[in-house]
């Protein structure tokens, strides 16, 4: 025992300063005494947090990613294992409302992503502000997303909601039906969302619960979505993920390391979105796509024919025109019964060689949502993707995925949603979709 | 709809591929076997480097590398380089492929053949006796053969009746008679449902014959079964997203109906074409598809989403299975006969399940089946459902 431990200081329930100390730190200082006392000196065990000072978000451990910036985290982070995705219905009418909750959600951001708890204890009498579950926990970082729905703007008769429908780019579209869409409308759409990815699902679930109170009676979830495994890099750093269809997903997915190709494919600019908003420079737009996957019957298809279809060999996920699996398809190579990579074949529907180019930085999860009742996993693909505009880097590929790709018969979507994304929050005056309130 | 499963179509047709002349290979008996006993090939634009010469009598596993530029291919033929005995195709640069063949005693040739022309670089191989190994049927061919004659031979028989009672429905569509209509419908579609796997290989008629509405994409022309369907059953405001269902018009019907015919027979053209071929593994991995589609579409209630006749449609499929599984069924019991006995089984209790919902000629409506008897039915198809993928690989190596 060390000498805080004894004698702990006044109980937090009296403090009236915030409790600035990150989870890592306050963990520390119960665990390894030594080490927390030299930062926060005597009486900075968790419980007995009085200390003044706000810990600077840089300084809050090694797995915390920067909150404010050009652009949101959590689009070219390296992808994080786990996810959080939930949509939100403004339930007020009151543009003030508004933007007094995307402040909110600002702040309790910052705080989250740096591995802070929200809010201080104030009183035995009163909730805790901060849930308390990620209490332990290290920032495993934590990165949330902020989007803004074609609901957000206009009604379903494409009236003015809050104000701001001059504000809302071009880019952000219906998605129109496609072949074989199961959408189910509570899974799909949203006035607002916020995508929380984390190391760890209990820091990405209380980032989302969190922010969640803080919104009741100004918004209230519609939807969300737990994911489990990132099948997705954005890094060369990463190695590439596996898909339920157990193939490698996403191999040649925009990387961090090529920023010409994410300004010319991810962030949104008058030059690559027509009708784009001064607002929304530096953003982007997230496409969501609940996909179902068929698990069972794919399971029972032969190795030969879940190669075709994906259009790249299982275990090493070269493409089937050789090599391994960075090597550039040859689409143009002839086997046997026409090309060797099948016209039909995922991969040669999605490349960029088959659709003028057009890339888009995918970020989605495996999911599972338990099993269907009839003895089979609800289980499959959460998909994000975030592109410039949806027009020309979205809709086109989900056709070709959903009419021509010989995977369709494998799937089933179920959610749908597009949201607009703005840029990062500069600093601590500024907040999430500040831009709308410029003139 | 699925894509096609034949016109993928797993295994090169075992009829004549010439193959003549001989370009010795460089294999030795050096130990070019691997771990696992597989035997390594190891091919290039030039050459053909077999890892072993010979082997005893049994199933032989070739690991065939290609060390090359061109897509390659690898076979063993009879002895006198005429006769193919098993092959693997497309083999692309930098990639290996697995051929498993059972291989009796006696003499053979081996040959891979870069760039998929010519004689290919041949080699010969030895199979030497193996008392522990299982006879190999001499009549292996004739079995394959026998099975492509009998399926092929279904399944122009099927889309014959299906002409003559879709014209029959077409007619009592148009003369507006829709209680003997909505009696004749689902009958007519139990010759499609039991060859659906071949049907949905011809491109755009699956889709122009038995989309559902779901399939559509935004401004796609919907026509066929089931928009005959719906407007036969009419759904309420409450079945139809809300909205009131507007009933079509004569002419509308007509040009429906008609357009229905037309297309049935086209697909009645394309099975008696000339270029028509069915294979051994095309006919194994359709009878696997048929019950994909019940779990897929049937089970879900999808399937008939206004008439709820799903069950007599479930078993077209479960009939469709049966006789590509009794096709194939001679090779089976001489590879696996334990496969066979299981299978056997499985069909027999989905279809006694399937059985408790018959009412006369037909079955129950799938809307008036509860929770628990769909989920029987379900757990009975995926109970066959896994076996029957074995099918494919059991007949073929």
């Amino acid at each position: 025992m060390t000498e805080n431990e004894k004698n702990p200081g006044p109980p937090s329930v009296y403090a009236k300063e915030p409790v600035s100390a990150t989870r890592r730190a306050a963990l520390a200082g119960a665990g390894v005494a030594g080490v927390a006392l030299a930062a926060f000196g005597a009486a900075a065990t968790y419980n007995a947090a009085e200390h003044k000072e706000s810990t600077p978000t840089s300084l809050t451990g090694k797995d915390a990613v920067p909150f404010f910036g050009e652009h949101q985290p959590g689009i070219t982070t390296e992808v994080q294992d786990r996810m959080h995705f939930a949509a939100f219905k403004l339930t007020t009418t009151d543009p003030d409302e508004v933007k007094s909750l995307l402040k909110k959600w600002t702040e309790a951001a910052r705080k989250l992503m740096a591995g802070e708890l929200i809010g201080e204890v104030t009183s035995q009498e009163a909730p805790p502000k901060d849930t308390g579950e990620a209490q332990d926990l290290s920032a495993a970082h934590l990165t949330l997303t902020f989007g803004f729905g074609r609901s957000f703007f206009v009604d379903e008769k494409g009236k003015d909601r809050f104000g701001f429908k001059s504000k809302m780019p071009e880019a952000l579209i219906e998605i129109p039906k496609m072949t074989g869409d199961m959408l189910e409308a509570a899974r799909s759409g949203g006035d607002l969302c916020i995508q929380a990815c984390a190391d760890d699902p209990q820091v990405a679930v209380h980032a989302i619960r969190n922010l969640t109170r803080i919104a009741f009676g100004t918004a209230t979830i519609a939807w969300s979505q737990l994911g489990f495994g990132r099948t997705a890099s954005t890094s060369q750093k990463q190695v590439t993920a596996r898909n339920l269809f157990g193939f490698k997903d996403g191999t040649n997915n925009l990387k961090v390391e090529d920023p010409e190709l994410l300004t010319k494919h991810v962030w949104a600019t008058a030059q690559n979105s027509p009708g784009h908003k001064e607002w929304m420079t530096g953003g982007s737009y997230l496409a969501t796509r609940r996909i179902r996957m068929i698990i069972e019957t794919w399971d029972r298809a032969p190795l030969r024919e879940q190669e075709d279809i994906v259009g790249r060999t299982k275990i090493e996920g070269a493409p089937l025109s050789g090599g391994t699996e960075f090597t550039t398809p040859d689409f143009g190579m002839q086997g046997r019964k026409g090309p060797i990579i099948p016209t039909d074949s995922h991969m040669r529907l999605m490349h960029p060689d088959q659709n003028n180019g057009v890339q888009m930085l995918r970020r989605g999860y495996n999911y599972t949502d338990g099993t269907d009742g009839m003895g089979h996993l609800d289980a499959g693909l959460f998909f994000i993707a975030y592109v410039c505009d949806p027009r020309t880097h979205f809709v086109p590929l989900l056709s070709a995925i959903t009419k021509s790709d010989a995977m369709a018969e494998y799937l089933r979507h179920t959610g749908n949603a597009l949201f607009a994304v703005p840029p990062g929050v500069k600093d601590a005056n500024d907040f999430i979709g500040s831009g709308l309130w410029e003139k | 709809m699925r894509k096609s499963l034949y016109s993928a179509g797993a295994l090169l047709s075992l009829s004549a591929l010439v193959l003549s002349g001989c370009t010795p290979n460089t294999a030795n008996n050096a130990s070019g076997t691997s771990a696992d006993g597989s035997i390594t090939v190891t091919a290039s634009d030039t050459e053909c480097k077999v890892g072993a010469s010979e082997v005893k009598a049994g199933k032989v596993t070739f690991k065939v590398t290609n060390n090359g530029t061109k897509v390659n291919e690898f076979y063993v033929l009879a002895k006198d380089g005429l006769r193919i005995i098993s092959e693997v195709e497309n083999i692309a640069p930098g990639l290996s492929r697995d051929l498993t063949v059972e291989l009796a005693e006696g003499e053979y040739t081996t040959a891979c053949k870069p760039g998929m022309v010519g004689d290919g670089i041949r080699g010969s191989f030895k199979v030497t006796a193996n008392p522990d190994a299982k006879p190999i049927a001499a009549d292996e061919q004739a079995l394959r053969d026998q099975a492509v004659t009998q399926y092929t031979a279904y399944v122009k028989d099927q889309t014959e009746q299906l002409v003559t009672k879709t014209e029959a429905f077409a007619q009592l569509v148009i003369d507006g008679k829709d209680e003997e209509a909505r009696k004749a419908y689902a009958p007519a579609r139990l010759h499609y449902e039991r060859i659906e796997p071949v049907a949905e290989s011809f491109g755009d008629l699956d889709p122009a014959l038995d989309a559902r509405e779901a399939d559509l994409e935004q401004g796609q022309e919907w026509t066929g079964w089931h928009k005959l369907e719906k407007d036969l059953w009419k759904p309420s405001a409450a079945e139809n997203d809300g909205k009131e269902y507007k009933a079509l018009t004569k002419e509308e019907r007509k040009k429906l109906a008609e357009k229905l015919v037309e297309d049935t027979k086209k697909l009645n053209e394309e099975v008696h074409a000339d270029n028509f071929k069915l294979d051994v593994s095309a006919i194994a991995n359709g009878s696997k598809s048929l019950l994909d589609e019940v779990v897929k579409t049937k089970i879900t209630g999808e399937e008939e989403a206004w008439s709820h006749t799903d069950l007599l449609d479930f078993q077209g499929n479960i009939e469709g299975a049966r006789v590509a599984f009794e096709d194939v069924r001679p090779l089976l019991e001489k590879k696996n006969p334990d496969l066979a006995k299981e299978l056997d089984k499985k069909f027999k209790a989905v279809e006694t399940e399937l059985a408790k919902y018959k009412s006369g000629e037909t079955y129950k409506f799938y809307n008036e089946l509860s929770k628990d008897q769909v989920r029987a039915l379900s757990d009975s198809v995926d109970a066959l459902s896994e076996p029957l993928s074995k099918l494919a690989d059991a007949v073929l190596s």
